[in-house]
């Protein structure tokens, strides 16, 4: 019995119409159906945070969602970011700091930190940790993370950076 | 054994729109239901194949479930809140701040906005066999793997095991009983009002369940009374890192001081047994008394007499002795 389902979810400010069975996870279907596969696959138990979405605002781990719940909600992917082909100030600014080194965790902590600072458009350090206390990084030791942070809330994109 | 897939078998699944109908289901698939929350205990057993419920029952479309209200003195809280609903209630922050703070310490953000307050306080136990797929007594079969001789048990009981050893792993539970919530159950039997600490229970009551949910049963809401409304709070969890992890040992205190001695208390720690501990010696003790170190330490003592610890957790000890002391000191006016 694999039941599969008609739904119609909004994703990236698009509404999109899905066939897929109810017991794929959103993670699955933004992935195989949608072909976004800049959200990972990593734990698939909640305890590393790559697979992070923006469910109205805030973030969610898209291993553990059922899209079928989320038909009313608005989806936000790391494909979403970008605007008019730009990207956003916050993948610049983790550019610039090379807060990016395998890369794996990215999409998530782009998502949870854009999340932030919708919310709070300077947080402190602090708030910073926090916000992606949901987010493991295995590579970069997070210091940059932080500065790339800090860096796109600052509005410092495209600045030299001083060491 | 321990075979991790990742991907979910089919189920069926029901989203009811009412309580009645959510009832409904239960009672027509009883032990093949399964009732779905927040989904983060779910689909982690589904993933793994381990539980393979007929029924999946989703409760996020059932309005009577959600909400959180003012009543009388008190708050009432659907059990399908999110935790970061409740951390983040301002009436709940200014008046029972023990549960806001709880309920911050649970793991990680993305899980406070997806788990609910129901799902955190009925979620199972995470002892890693049972986790694991192994056909451990909690799963039905005849060994505990957790209390073996090469077992590994750091994150394991110290009171009140029986043939299994697991904690409860809730944040949020033994908040609740010290705030003296009444949880509430609808069911095959009507409604049930509970006493937090009731709705607990151990092994030898029945080692396939942390709780007393029958599977008809779909838990509604939790009623916090105005009984400990603002009085000094004291909430501390160890763990081993500051996010994601379970309580190693936790302690939720709440105490009404009046002319410098102690006039009411409740204390409850978690992770240190199946079921949420309250320390009723401990709280029989403290009445009367000042909050000083001394007396701190005493009970500290006190409250660990009788703990059984297994070859790896005995460190839980010292945590606990601690914590109690700092929850009485901590409050100290
Ligand atoms: C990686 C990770 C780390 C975590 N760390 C912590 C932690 O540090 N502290 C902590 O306290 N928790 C922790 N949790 C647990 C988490 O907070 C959730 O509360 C928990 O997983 C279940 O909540 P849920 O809403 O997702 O419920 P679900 O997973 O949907 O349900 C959990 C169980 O409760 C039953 N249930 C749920 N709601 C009802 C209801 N209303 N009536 C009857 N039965 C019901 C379900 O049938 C199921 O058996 C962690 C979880 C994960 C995945
Ligand atoms: S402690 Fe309980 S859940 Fe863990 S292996 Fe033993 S019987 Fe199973
Ligand atoms: S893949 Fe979702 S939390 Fe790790
Ligand atoms: S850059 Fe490799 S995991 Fe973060």
């Amino acid at each position: 019995m694999a039941e599969k389902q008609h739904l119609h979810l909004h994703v990236n400010g698009e509404p999109v119409d899905v066939v897929a069975p109810i017991h794929n996870t959103l993670l699955e279907v933004l992935r195989e159906n949608l072909r976004l596969t800049g959200t990972k696959h990593g734990c698939e138990l909640g305890e590393c945070g790559t697979c992070t979405v923006l469910v109205d605002g805030e973030p969610v781990l898209s291993c553990l969602a059922l899209p079928i719940e989320l038909q009313d909600a608005e989806i936000l992917t790391v494909e979403g970011l970008t605007e008019d082909g730009k990207a956003h100030p916050l993948q610049i600014a983790f550019a610039e700091t090379g807060a990016a080194q395998c890369g794996y965790c990215t999409p998530g902590i782009l998502m949870a930190a854009k999340s932030l600072l919708e919310k709070n458009p300077s947080p402190a350090r602090r708030e910073i940790e926090e916000a992606l206390a949901g987010n493991l990084c295995r590579c970069t030791g997070y210091i940059q993370i932080l500065q790339a942070i800090e860096r796109a809330a600052a509005g410092d994109v495209g600045k030299p950076i001083s060491v | 054994m321990a075979v991790i897939r990742d991907t979910i078998p089919a189920f069926e699944l029901f989203q009811p729109t009412s309580l009645e109908d959510a009832l409904a289901l239960k009672r027509r698939y009883g032990k093949a239901s399964w009732a779905y929350a927040g989904g983060l205990d779910s689909l982690d057993w589904f993933k793994d194949r381990i539980k393979r419920p007929d029924a999946v029952i989703d409760l996020s479309g059932v309005a009577e479930l959600r909400g959180i209200r003012d009543v009388d003195d008190g708050v009432e809280i659907g059990a399908m809140s999110t935790l970061t609903d409740v951390e983040t209630h301002a009436g709940i922050q200014s008046d029972f701040g023990l549960l806001s703070d709880a309920a911050s310490k649970v793991a990680t953000p993305q899980i406070r906005n997806q788990g609910t307050l129901g799902g955190n306080v009925s979620q199972d136990t995470r002892c890693s066999y049972y986790r694991g797929g192994w056909p451990c007594y909690r799963a039905g079969g005849n060994i505990c793997y957790a209390d073996t001789p090469t077992s590994i048990n750091r994150e394991h009981a110290l009171f009140e095991a029986d043939r299994c050893v697991a904690v409860n792993p809730s944040d949020t539970a033994p908040a609740l009983i010290a705030l003296d919530a009444k949880f509430v159950i609808q069911g095959t039997g009507g409604e049930k009002v509970v006493d937090a600490e009731d709705y607990f229970i151990t092994p030898s009551t029945d080692i396939t369940r942390m709780t007393i949910l029958e599977p008809g049963d779909i838990l509604t809401s939790i009623r916090i009374p105005g009984t400990w409304k603002g009085a000094q709070f004291y909430f501390e969890k160890v763990r081993d890192r500051q996010a994601w992890d379970f309580a190693l040992v936790s302690v939720s205190s709440a105490m009404k001081i009046s002319g410098g001695k102690i006039e009411d208390i409740r204390i409850v720690m978690n992770a240190v047994g199946p079921r949420p501990l309250r320390l009723h010696d401990v709280e029989r003790q403290l009445k009367g008394q000042s909050a000083t170190e001394d007396v701190g330490a005493a009970a500290g003592e006190l409250a660990t007499l009788g703990n059984r610890p297994l070859q790896h957790n005995a460190y839980k000890i010292p945590l606990m002795r601690n914590l109690v002391k700092r929850a009485i000191r901590g409050l100290e006016v």
